[in-house]
């Protein structure tokens, strides 16, 4: 098995060593490796965010400890590996629910703050990083501090987003939201194209605390944009159970498996298998979580590996822009089956190289088959870098410098909040040699 | 299990088993050897749900201090429902081969600890006619091999010390529980390269939780280690010491 590689296995490349944070109370003097630094969790970024080529890796995952929680108020304090699935076990049955979670459970908090994450209540809740309070961080000089919206300010944004380059989160803190049980009451529509798509999306914003779209982005002509709209509350009354059923991929299926005609017939299937309209009281686990009853889900795309491409589009020309990206895809002979379309709100998020902003944003991924693969994203960074968009940096492996300094100009502000110790591939590939990390 | 007292609760293992019986609102006297870790876990199960937890900073290999030790946690929660030794090394195997006072740090802190404490605590549980003494041992201690046999010798011994000890408190209610995990996943065996047959903590725990509840003598977690050395220990003796395990 290889270890340490991102959630989309592409790039292939190891860190030279890897080092278990294990207890607060005994921190490693950073000072003293060789290589540069990078905190890391679970690896679920796409990307090379959470790679560390030939320098090291900090792995949070034994700081799992939970340090206090404020039952009154919904606040919870822990350690920096706490996973969200640990968490949903612990806060759900006492009436709480995380503020804003991703389409997996298998994530650490300070992931989710590194990353500033987003979910299917964007539209309503903002960013991870707006729910949270304050966190503690390890700087490689030996000086922990303290980070909130009132202390140590610059760095508190700083960190939101800054993809573990500002320093070592060892605990956080932030809010939950209250809710009745563990359940949603959620509702399926299917849309016939993305006209249909926006009026939804719309229509749904205001009275669903959740929305989003599964898109079929393989069908062209008028059937173009199809796909499955989800929205939901959290349920009042009602029961459901979660299955523990659950199945993990036993190897790297061949690269075969998934071409172009079989993605095109399990996109049909999925969108003609859904009734037209369906409402129904579900657990939150298949809600939010559908593919984590597949563990090792990645491993369907081969060895090689996958690229998760998620953009952002700005508000005006987004629904020209988002016809004519997903006609290049369908054009491409390249092939994604797991297309997903929402709607961003304006809530800001205190990060200060947080990725969401009002817009529509599509999330494709795409079997890495080398260069065409490559020269369709590229394609596709220039036109969302047209149109005043951006690409986020947690789910990227590939982006041009250019690109990405296009997308953050506020990235040389940014630069000056990282610590000296610490890098990450993606950081040295999209700053290249305009800023030298220590390495 | 209302009464918890876990020896070596700063273990990977010790911790998730802890967390299954705190949600169920347990009180626990925790032992480890260093005192600021012991806080953050206690602060963690209380968190959870714990409705008491006492911890004591301890060198659990300063066999003279075990009688006193057990005072102080009946002391602090009157009696114990379940006792979890969780405490443990694993050795370098070449450099027990290179010097003898490895092997024999090894064989005190794995076996000889853990009999002084099961011999104080298997008086106490036998006074009281109940309990359950659960013991992580290892599936390394089911056959001697070249790779491990000092780790092996030392899990073993306390195998066999168990068994012993669970006919002798049978008769008088109380569950000797020998755990037997395979590969896992913990700080312990960070050094060593992870293969599929690694089992992470959390895994364990609920194997061991639900052998502790269900009252079974022997558990392996995960289960299909039983399996496995069953395999290793049917392979005839003149076979096995060819091979290279």
């Amino acid at each position: 098995m290889k270890k340490n590689l991102s959630w989309g296995r592409y790039p292939q490349v190891q860190p030279r060593a890897t080092l278990p944070i294990l207890w607060q109370s005994d921190l490693p003097h950073l000072t003293g490796y060789p290589t540069s630094v990078l905190p890391r969790g679970f690896g679920r970024s796409y990307g090379d965010s959470c790679l560390n080529e030939d320098g090291m890796l900090l792995d949070t995952t034994p700081l799992m400890r939970l340090i206090h929680f404020d039952a009154q108020q919904g606040i919870i304090r822990c350690e920096a590996g706490v996973s969200f699935a640990d968490l949903l076990q612990f806060i759900v049955p006492r009436g709480w629910f995380l503020p804003v979670t991703p389409g997996t459970k298998f994530i650490s908090v300070a992931g989710a703050i590194a990353n500033d994450i987003h979910g299917k209540n964007h539209h309503k809740a903002g960013t991870f990083g707006a729910h949270v309070i304050q966190f503690e961080l390890l700087r490689s000089n030996g000086e922990q501090l303290i980070c909130s919206a009132t202390q140590n300010t610059e760095l508190y944004r700083a960190t939101i987003g800054g993809l573990g380059l500002t320093g070592l989160i060892l605990w956080a803190e932030f809010k939950l939201k209250p809710i009745h049980n563990a359940c949603i009451a959620m509702e399926r529509i299917r849309f016939a194209n993305l006209e249909e798509f926006f009026a939804l999306a719309n229509q749904s914003d205001r009275d669903y605390e959740y929305t989003v779209a599964w898109v079929d982005c393989l069908s062209a002509g008028p059937q173009q944009g199809r796909g499955i709209f989800f929205r939901g509350n959290h349920a009042h009354e009602g029961f459901s159970k979660s299955s523990n059923h659950s199945f993990r991929v036993p190897c790297d299926l061949p690269d075969f498996l998934l071409n172009r005609f079989t993605m095109k017939i399990m996109n049909g299937l999925i969108y003609s298998s859904a009734p037209p309209d369906e409402q129904k009281i579900v657990h939150y686990d298949p809600f939010f979580y559908p593919l984590d009853a597949i563990h090792d889900w990645n491993r369907c795309y081969g060895k090689r590996g996958f690229l998760q491409y998620q953009c952002v589009i700005p508000y005006g020309q987004h629904e020209e822009t988002t016809q004519k990206i997903l006609s290049r895809v369908a054009r491409s002979g390249t092939a994604s089956f797991l297309s997903v379309l929402k709607l961003f709100g304006d809530q800001p998020s205190p990060g200060l190289l947080s990725f969401p902003k009002p817009g529509v944003t599509l999330a494709m991924d795409f079997a890495f088959r080398g260069t065409k693969t490559l020269q369709l994203l590229e394609d596709l960074d220039s036109m969302v870098c047209e149109m005043g968009g951006l690409v986020y940096p947690a789910k990227d492996a590939r982006m041009s410098a250019e690109h990405f300094q296009n997308f953050f100009p506020q990235w040389r502000e940014f630069a000056r909040f990282i610590d000296p110790k610490f890098s990450s591939s993606f950081w040295r590939r999209v700053t290249q040699d305009s800023t030298r990390s220590s390495s | 299990m209302k009464n918890i007292l876990i020896l070596g609760a700063t273990s990977a293992i010790a911790q998730e088993t802890a967390k299954l019986f705190a949600a169920e609102g347990a009180n626990f006297f925790l032992v480890a050897r260093h005192p600021d870790r012991l806080a953050a876990v206690a602060q963690d199960l209380k968190v959870r749900g714990a409705a008491k937890v006492e911890t004591q900073a301890i060198d659990l290999n300063r066999l003279e201090q075990h009688a006193t030790l057990l005072q102080s946690a009946t002391k602090a929660l009157g009696s114990f429902d379940l006792v979890l030794m969780a405490h443990g090394t694993l050795p370098d195997q070449h450099a027990c081969e290179q010097d003898v006072a490895k092997t024999m740090e090894a064989i005190q802190t794995n076996t000889l600890g853990p009999i002084s404490l099961l011999t104080h605590i298997a008086n106490l549980f036998e006074s009281q006619q109940h309990g359950c003494l659960a013991v992580i041992s290892s599936v390394a201690g089911d056959r001697g091999r070249q790779s491990n046999y000092v780790y092996g010798m030392a899990k073993g011994g306390l195998s066999i010390f168990l068994q012993g000890l669970r006919n002798r408190l049978h008769r008088s209610g109380i569950q000797v529980l020998t755990i037997k995990p395979g590969f896992v996943d913990t700080p312990m065996t960070q050094h060593l390269p992870k293969n599929a047959l690694f089992a992470s903590p959390q895994q364990v725990a609920q194997g061991i939780y639900r052998a502790i509840v269900k009252g079974k003598d022997i558990v392996y977690v995960p289960s299909y280690w039983r399996w496995i050395t069953w395999v290793v220990k049917s392979i005839p003796e003149g076979i096995f010491k060819r091979l290279s395990l």
